[in-house]
């Protein structure tokens, strides 16, 4: 019952051009039927992701191991929800970050669980960097 | 299925057959010569409403799979053919959809009869644990059943439960894939979900007929917890359990009709009127009612895991119960403490399943948190203890002698009414709490609508009036979709003749095609043509809107409601009340404000209006007074308007409302000789045995 063939060659990488995404904006892609949220992130936001003690947080993690080094105002984040799996809306909640409506989980500007009852940060999916404004998920 | 029996048929064919397959021989005695105990009251008959129900599921189920597609693109408009073109098809799914829910009210009376009067206790283990596990495999069925029309809720509540077993430590994350088909709830997802929704039941059927076996084995348990001892204990199954079953079926039956055809959305959610989207999370996920009181218990536990380790250990532990409760005495009857106990625990059920559809915040956690902790003391606690310490009355010698006794030595029901007010109270003070919490959303005032009630019918000049007003306004930018021109011309709608309807059709453009060298062409409308969309595709209306876009109206008016809160949504199932839609629908037409109130600020490009959730909405003011003309003198009002646009969606949303409303007259008028008939054959069955 695992997935067929069709549905893994579906899942093949994509590549998302970064240009059109201004800062403090972010979009939605698709990627193997799982909403991917990319952030342009601002000075502000990159600053209060690093700015926090890594050590108090549920799922400790830094911001420097979330993105990739060189490219700090891009976060790349799976939107869903660790807890239930819903999709968190960006830009909400006390922590500027990802807000779930369903059963109230807080993530920061780096994605990583803050408040509420999910137990790990946002994933990341597998990406790189392919040039300077575009990336490869997958 | 209670040994070998010396019935031998009298028709030479039937014998013939019994010496080779002795059928009529197990018929007869587990069915017939049955002794089942004289002092069974009238929660007895649930199991003969419960084999009903699963019968009538399943029947109504095989039809309905005749007609459905089980394909993520086309799931959510097969359900929506199945009740618009196929033949009594709201009919057939009402009855499942319905049925489903009505399976499970039966189940907890069942359940709580078993509870209460000890029917787990020895020698009937096994036959608690049996109906443990039917009761689990219906949740499952009910669970898959609920994903497969491909809404909203059946998205995420999708979504929801199979990420449940992502918090298995290891290997949590295969077993959601295996159970997906894929990286996320999809088209294999719902695929397998319909293939398992098929097969279970009838996995269900096999338990049951276990079920029954370990239950003529072990002999029927009986509201005194006396074993019968003598013939003068017990009556023969046929004809007495058979017309009082009758009649029990018979008066459930009116239950069921009173939803399937005045309510039958009412235990529905309204968001599952809206097609399955991968992209939008509801902003409040809720399951079936039947689920709540677990879904409460797996929300007031902030951990994952263990939330999810109680949820399904609240049912689990049912199994256990034999074993939990070591009192002697069975029936609650005469355990002063254990009834009472047995009332606050039920108060809890009903306050865990209040609390599993408010959103998790504020008193609602703690209150989970306390009725979760009471919830597994009873089992753990409670129940240990009181086999202990508790003395109990002293029972009956044998179950004719209970029966002769049987005088008005009730005790007064002190502690249950007070718990029945306490519920209510705590209830109400919790519907004013989120009254409070939802301040700033004007609930939508009431309207009279000449559709609603038990007798409600279109007014054909509103339909008229509101298909002109669709047309000429709101088609600029909404769609249609689910409505054919035909459909102008059928009986419960707008009283249009088949030509008037084919000439609506012909004024409009419908893209066809490829034709022979291959292109696709435009061409005047026919009756079987949809309405067409104003936009080619979902993207397009979204960039053509700002971003929002419109909704189709097809199911507009089921597809939107709000919340009542306690006490009205009980009033509601008494008064018929489910205008909730329409009433919003108008509402929100005539909900637009110029001036916007102090304190809010409007994203750039959308309009205040009073009731929609945010206020913040993206349609600018679709109507003003005396936009569309109408013919026959009504006023060029936007209250007239609305009011006329929304009795047309209401009718696109179900054009056979008054077919389902007619039928359901004469259904319970039948039902309600039928019943009469069955009491005054049982009382002349019973009179000897009273």
């Amino acid at each position: 019952m695992n997935p067929d063939a069709s549905t893994i060659a579906a899942g093949a990488p994509i590549e998302v051009d970064l240009s059109p995404i201004a800062e403090g904006q972010d979009i939605k892609v698709f990627w193997r039927g799982k909403p991917i949220y990319i952030s342009h992130r601002t000075k502000k936001q990159i600053d209060e992701a690093r700015s926090v003690n890594v050590a108090s947080l549920p799922d400790p993690q830094t911001d420097e191991a979330r993105v990739k080094s060189g490219h700090e105002q891009w976060l790349v984040v799976i939107g869903i929800c660790t807890h239930l799996g819903c999709i968190p809306i960006a830009h909400e909640g006390s922590y500027d970050g990802f807000f779930c409506p369903c059963h109230g989980s807080v993530y920061d500007t780096s994605g990583r669980i803050r408040q509420g009852p999910a137990p790990t940060n946002l994933a990341v999916p597998p990406y790189q960097f392919v040039s300077d404004t575009k990336i490869q998920i997958g | 299925m209670s040994g070998p029996s010396d019935y031998q048929p009298s028709n030479p064919a039937l014998q013939w057959i019994e010496r080779r397959l002795p059928i009529f021989g197990l018929i007869h005695s587990s069915f017939v010569a049955y002794p089942t105990p004289r002092n069974l009251n009238y929660w007895w008959t649930f199991g003969a409403i419960l084999s009903f129900m699963l019968g009538m599921q399943i029947l109504t189920g095989v039809i309905l799979a005749m007609h459905y597609t089980p394909n993520a693109d086309l799931a959510f408009k097969s359900v929506e053919l199945i009740v618009r073109d196929v033949n009594y098809g709201w009919l057939l799914r009402n009855m499942h959809a319905v049925g489903a829910s009505m399976f499970f009210v039966a189940v907890y009376v069942h359940m709580f009869r078993g509870l209460y009067y000890g029917s787990y206790k020895e020698p009937r283990e096994v036959l608690w644990i049996l109906g443990v596990i039917i009761y689990l495999l219906m949740m499952a069925t009910g669970f898959m059943g609920y994903v497969l029309p491909w809404g909203q809720m059946s998205f995420w509540g999708a979504t929801v439960i199979t990420n449940l077993f992502s918090a298995v430590p290891y290997v949590g994350e295969s077993i959601v894939t295996l159970l997906w088909g894929g990286y996320a709830v999809g088209n294999p997802t719902l695929n397998r979900f319909f293939s398992l929704h098929y097969l279970l039941p009838f996995v269900i059927a096999g338990v049951v007929v276990l079920h029954v076996w370990a239950l003529h084995v072990a002999g029927q348990n009986n509201p005194d917890g006396v074993e019968p001892k003598t013939e003068k204990d017990t009556v023969p199954f046929t004809p007495h359990a058979t017309i009082k079953d009758m009649f029990g079926v018979a008066c459930f039956l009116l239950l069921y009709a009173w939803f399937i055809f005045y309510m039958p959305n009412y235990l529905g959610d309204a968001d599952n009127y809206i097609p399955a989207n991968p992209g939008v999370t509801p902003p409040h996920i809720v399951p079936e009612w039947y689920y709540l009181p677990f879904y409460a218990i797996l929300r007031s536990i902030p951990d994952k895991l263990a939330g999810v380790i109680a949820m399904f250990g609240a049912i689990i532990i049912l199994c256990f119960l034999p074993w939990l409760d070591t009192a002697k005495t069975r029936s609650s009857k005469y355990r002063p403490l254990a009834k009472q106990f047995f009332w606050i625990f039920v108060a809890v059920c009903i306050l865990l399943g209040y609390l599993g559809a408010q959103p998790p915040e504020g008193i609602y956690v703690i209150a989970g948190r306390i009725l979760t902790f009471c919830y597994f003391a009873y089992f753990l606690i409670v129940l240990p203890l009181l086999a202990r310490i508790e003395k109990p009355r002293p029972v009956p010698n044998s179950i004719s002698d209970a029966v002769l006794a049987k005088t008005g030595s009730r005790s007064t029901p002190m502690v249950s009414t007070a718990i029945v007010l306490a519920l209510a109270g705590s209830l109400f003070a919790g519907s004013i709490d989120s009254a409070k919490a939802a301040e700033g959303s004007d609930k939508p005032p009431g309207n009279t609508w000449s559709f609603s009630g038990p007798f409600g019918k279109f007014d054909r000049g509103a339909l008229q009036r509101g298909l002109k007003v669709y047309k000429e306004v709101c088609a600029s930018c909404h769609g249609l979709s689910f409505v054919a021109f035909r459909n102008l011309a059928e009986p419960g709608g707008p009283g249009y003749s088949v030509a008037q309807a084919a000439a609506f059709a012909s004024e409009y453009k419908v893209k066809d095609g490829p034709n022979d060298a291959g292109d696709m062409f435009e061409r005047p409308g026919r009756p079987a043509d949809y309405f067409p969309s104003p936009f080619a595709n979902e993207q397009a209306a979204r960039a053509a809107n700002g971003g929002a876009a419109p909704p189709d109206l097809s199911l507009i008016t089921k597809a939107r409601s709000y919340k009542r809160g306690f006490p009205w949504f009980i009033f509601d199932v008494f008064t018929q009340y489910q205008e909730q839609g329409p009433d919003y629908v108008a509402a929100l037409l005539q909900g637009y404000e110029d001036k916007v109130p102090e304190g809010v600020t409007l994203p750039e490009g959308s309009y205040y209006n009073k009731y929609f959730p945010g206020h913040a909405i993206k349609m600018p003011k679709p109507i003003s007074d005396g936009q569309v003309t109408y013919d026959d003198g009504s006023p060029t009002t936007v209250a007239q308007y609305s009011k006329d646009v929304t009795t047309f969606l209401m009718w696109t949303a179900e054009p056979h409302m008054e077919a389902r409303k007619r039928l359901g007259f004469q259904v319970f008028v039948f039902l309600i000789v039928f019943a009469g008939l069955m009491y005054f054959t049982k009382k002349k069955v019973w009179a000897d045995s009273h």
